[in-house]
């Protein structure tokens, strides 16, 4: 008989890494938590007539100023979908090539594949907000800004995920493509292509859906869209036409994300 | 047999062509209506190469140097104080959200709330929640609970709802209440996905809290935005290299964390 071994085993779901390495994670989450709400300055005086402010903000926002919708909005709402889907395109057009860069299976390159990361990371670190002063900084105000910063913000975003997908393609397509004496660009047309044509359709339509959002606040400083027209109005304190403005962006934001999800069932 | 009878390796896919010409023909139109000119263009470049050259050194002046990081702890007590919030908040929506655990009536009108959540750029909503509470850090970490709802909660919805409901009906087959279903038998098979959407989106509201700052709802952007009004551009300069750096490294910690969570 094989001895009843001394104790019975213990069953433990994690290793004793992995729970030291939790545990540390909860102290520093207590921690950065503890730290954030003693240190970070509130000014209580702002917080007593906070729910009047509230009201009082409704109250002025309704009911909206319908006559300014064919007056400024409409005209402001075009410019920013131009402005948003010219942005994805011309990340696209910047993005791809950047995207096979960073695939190591693509390029062999160690070197060429760390600059594509790096301005990648840079890219998605800036925000569209802060991309959109540089370049209302260069160019002036107006929508070329808008297209360039929403260009430059989504260049990280595409070529990141879609350098991923390139990454995880088969090499069973491209090995016979080679074997057949297929020259490089052919091979990337109908070799790497096909496999990851599906995700890239998603990543941009992803990213334009973003976009659309994004575009809607890039004229706060004077990149164009219908944050011009926002601004204005805030700055008026015309409220009204603020919550129209709100309520149009509202609309065409579930729209996008109607169209776009309606197009991802039909094509993906 | 001759050879002409063979179809072609790759069948030309007319649609695929015109939908591609499309596109081109809209990239032609758009430009012309938003009046993009190559002559506007290259008058920019000029402007920016004097941009650059303003821009460069960035200026690392002590006093300038403390103001940053001033704004710097700002941002990142409203990334975190917002994270923690916004994904506590979270955690109730997105069950409610559940179409599988929670009634329909609770399901649709919490939909609808996220969906609202959602559709507001933060930037928007710190404008009101300035209004509504007055400048500082507190608008932004309002603004950005919001939009950490919109984004954890719709997620962790469709996680809830593509978990194995075997474990479910178990748990519930002994009688448990719904409190005890949701310990015993949610959770565990959710937690770790509910982790990682918690990190990213700590990632993402350190990227929003540099931006809140320009409409007034604290943080590094107000430096930022001042800095950039007064034409100091290599103040500017130094804001974004010190933001791109935190980014880099939350992401380097982010994947980190994830991986011990998997």
């Amino acid at each position: 008989m094989s001895a009843p071994a001394s104790a019975p085993r213990i069953w433990q779901r994690f290793t004793p890494g992995e729970r030291i390495a939790r545990s540390l994670l909860y102290i520093v989450t207590v921690v950065a938590v503890v730290w954030s709400i003693k240190t970070i300055e509130i000014i209580p005086e702002f917080l007593y007539d906070a729910p009047e402010q509230t009201a009082d903000l409704f109250k002025r926002m309704w009911p909206f100023d319908w006559a300014f919708y064919p007056k400024a909005i409409h005209h402001a709402l075009i410019e920013t979908f131009h402005i948003a889907t010219l942005g994805t395109i011309l990340a696209i057009v910047l993005a791809l090539p950047l995207s096979f860069l960073a695939a190591r299976n693509f390029t062999a390159n160690p070197l060429l594949n760390l600059v594509a990361q790096f301005i990648f990371v840079s890219s998605r670190s800036v925000n569209s907000l802060i991309w959109a002063l540089l370049f209302v900084a260069v160019f002036g105000p107006g929508a070329l800004s808008g297209v360039l910063s929403i260009a430059f913000r989504s260049i990280g975003f595409v070529g990141k995920l879609f350098g991923e997908a390139l990454e995880e393609a088969q090499r069973g397509p491209i090995e016979a493509l080679t074997a057949a004496g297929a020259p490089k660009s052919m091979i990337l047309v109908k070799g790497y292509w096909p496999q990851v044509e599906p995700a890239f359709w998603s990543v941009v339509l992803l990213r334009w859906d973003i976009n659309i959002r994004e575009s809607a606040v890039l004229g706060l400083v004077g990149a164009g869209g219908i944050g011009v027209a926002l601004d204005a109005a805030l700055n008026n304190l015309y409220w009204d036409q603020v919550g129209l403005i709100l309520a149009v962006i509202f609309t065409v934001v579930v729209l996008t994300e109607i169209v776009t999800s309606f197009i991802r069932s039909r094509i993906i | 047999m001759s050879a002409a009878a063979r179809p072609p390796a790759f069948p030309v896919s007319w649609p695929v062509r015109i939908a591609w010409a499309g596109l081109a023909l809209y990239t032609l139109y758009a430009t012309s209506i938003l009046n993009l000119t190559w002559a506007r263009f290259l008058t920019g470049l000029d402007n920016g190469a004097k941009f650059l050259a303003r821009m460069f050194p960035p200026n690392m002046a002590a006093d300038k140097l403390d103001l940053i990081a001033t704004g710097m702890a700002e941002s990142i007590q409203i990334a975190v104080l917002a994270t923690f919030f916004g994904v506590l908040l979270s955690l109730p929506l997105g069950l409610a959200a559940a179409r599988n655990l929670a009634p329909k009536w609770l399901s649709w009108s919490a939909r609808g709330l996220i969906a609202i959540f959602r559709s507001f750029h933060p930037v928007i909503v710190s404008i009101l929640f300035v209004k509504a509470v007055g400048f500082g850090a507190l608008a932004g970490i309002l603004a950005l609970i919001v939009s950490s709802m919109g984004f954890v909660s719709k997620l962790f919805a469709e996680v809830v709802e593509e978990m194995n409901p075997k474990q479910v009906e178990a748990v519930r087959a002994t009688g448990a209440s719904f409190w005890n279903v949701l310990v015993m038998a949610v959770m565990p098979q959710v937690m770790a996905r509910f982790v990682g959407l918690s990190v990213y989106q700590l990632d993402s509201n350190l990227r929003n809290s540099t931006m809140v700052g320009i409409v007034g709802g604290g943080g590094i952007g107000a430096p930022l935005f001042t800095a950039y009004q007064r034409f100091d551009y290599d103040v500017v300069l130094t804001i974004l290299l010190i933001i791109i750096a935190l980014i880099m490294v939350a992401e380097l910690v982010s994947g980190r964390i994830r991986r011990i969570f998997q």
